[in-house]
């Protein structure tokens, strides 16, 4: 992380020159803020009307409702679509050519077309059977998945050959062999894009708002719709989202140091057959996401 | 099918106007990401704490409201432009924080030594970063840019909501008059879409074999 070697340890002289420029370069960044804030003032878009709605507990409820349906919808398409992308990822590692190439077409055209067209179809062809919430969920999830069995089979994918060879050596069949050796080895690898990929789930349940799925954002397009407040609105949102993503990537960071980054040195620890008796602590792993 | 073949101008003007979303937006946030990513290594600390303020913030947000932040905001500031100008700034402004990243791994990537021995050269900061560790950077950055302008070519269908009729949009409005074509109209959007990332890909790998080469 340290970029240090870039420059070198500031002598007296650089640390002043440090010093006066970070307070010059700040002094701009504030000014220039400034000035936003003084022409979202100069608009009104500060005034206590504009604001008031927020301190209304009708419209925190509105709010409230809007994380809700958030949430639910980017927590049912994330186990969906981790479900999806493994039987995805394993078409794509299978050997039979029947089920290898038409997984890669789903992952590829999946992945290659932008998510809102793909909802905008599903909910323009089954407007009843779905609805938006459907459509959204059903949308997010052949995406997401097409992503995850991309991130899987990598994962997998990264486990050294050897191990699955001496799976094999052992006796054991392919089904054990993934289940035993590869996914609780590869699961380590596949962590950190995982969570990262729950973070864009949660942010693309936002085009709900497009094909009117009663999310967070439409929450805070009833409540500037009715206020005339779509400033002050946008930046409460803003802020939510904001709060429940940096949480979630904080959660992906703890995850990563607690399994990711300890992991390794676990296994050369417990060097040869008994890393395989490490496994079963990780499958739980599994079980907890 | 007949739909199509009647309404091709249509969807050609659409993927036009998705193709030059994509291109300006995409060298308006090649030119800040790279700027955020320079603050971001800088020796000064605020300008680091604004090139990561800049990008937790905007990578935390949907693109869908920095979209709604734009279309509305910019009048309130004064500033006045066309649709297409503000989806530009929203779309750069959005993606700009992501060619950010790529590029900070990419600076990452050269390997320690080299940045020191420029020092040990007598080289200032400025030299060191123009002189030998972005061209190094620039070569690993190819492949995560490519993923980043895919992901803005695809980005750019959110525009559709906010009043540009680029492929996306051509869909919503050719569906609202024939119902019945929406399948074969679905496919031969989603077509383009495959199409235009293809070539993208295409491109980005004629890049790196001749990046790779000259090395």
């Amino acid at each position: 992380m340290s970029t240090s070697v870039l420059y070198d340890a500031p002598g007296p002289r650089t640390r002043r020159i440090t010093l006066i420029a970070s307070i010059i370069a700040g002094a701009g960044v504030l000014a220039g803020l400034w000035w936003v804030i003084h022409r979202l003032d100069s608009r009104g878009q500060f005034d206590d009307v504009m604001w008031q709605p927020f301190t209304n507990s009708g419209i925190q409820h509105t709010i409230l409702v809007g994380v809700g349906a958030t949430v639910k919808a980017a927590a049912l398409a994330i186990v969906l679509a981790v479900a999806l992308g493994a039987l995805l990822a394993f078409g794509r590692l299978s050997e039979h050519r029947l089920l290898r190439i038409p997984s890669a077409v789903i992952v590829e055209t999946a992945r290659a077309i932008p998510l809102l067209l793909l909802m905008l179809a599903l909910f323009l062809a089954f407007p009843r059977s779905l609805g938006a919430f459907g459509a959204l969920v059903l949308g997010l999830t052949l995406y997401n998945g097409a992503v995850l069995a991309e991130v899987f089979r990598a994962g997998i994918n990264s486990v050294p050959r050897g191990q699955s060879e001496a799976a094999h050596a052992l006796g054991l069949r392919k089904y054990q062999t993934m289940t035993l050796i590869l996914l609780p080895q590869g699961i380590r690898a596949m962590l950190p894009a995982l969570v990262s990929q729950c973070v864009v789930t949660l942010k693309d349940t936002a085009l709900g708002y497009i094909i009117t799925y009663p999310e967070l954002l439409s929450s805070g397009k009833a409540i500037f719709n009715t206020y005339f407040n779509i400033i002050p609105t946008t930046l409460v949102i803003a802020a939510i989202y904001i709060v429940l993503n940096t949480s979630l990537s904080g959660l992906a960071t703890l995850l990563q140091r607690r399994f990711v980054e300890r992991g390794p040195r676990r296994v050369t620890a417990v060097a040869g057959p008994a890393g395989t008796l490490g496994a079963p602590a990780e499958v739980g792993l599994d079980a907890t996401m | 099918v007949h739909v199509i073949i009647d309404n091709r101008g249509t969807i050609l003007h659409g993927f036009g106007q998705t193709l030059e979303l994509t291109l300006v937006a995409g060298l308006v946030a090649a030119v800040l990401g790279l700027l955020l990513a320079l603050l971001r290594i800088s020796p000064l600390p605020p300008l680091r704490w604004i090139g990561t303020g800049y990008v937790t913030i905007v990578r935390n947000t949907p693109l869908t409201l920095v979209f709604l932040i734009v279309v509305h905001g910019l009048p309130e500031l004064g500033l006045r432009g066309s649709f297409f100008t503000r989806a530009v700034i929203a779309l750069s402004v959005y993606t700009a924080s992501f060619v950010c990243e790529a590029v900070r791994a990419g600076i990452l990537t050269v390997p320690p030594g080299q940045a020191e021995a420029a020092r040990a050269l007598g080289m200032t900061f400025g030299q060191n970063i123009r002189l030998v560790v972005l061209p190094q950077a620039l070569r690993a950055v190819v492949p995560p840019l490519t993923s980043v302008l895919i992901a803005l070519l695809k980005n750019t269908a959110i525009a559709e909501a906010f009043g540009l009729t680029e492929a996306t949009g051509v869909l919503d409005g050719l569906v609202r008059d024939h119902a019945d074509a929406l399948l074969p109209v679905f496919l031969a959007i989603a077509a383009g879409y495959v199409l235009l990332t293809f070539v993208i890909s295409g491109l980005a790998r004629l890049i790196e074999s001749r990046t790779v080469l000259s090395r």
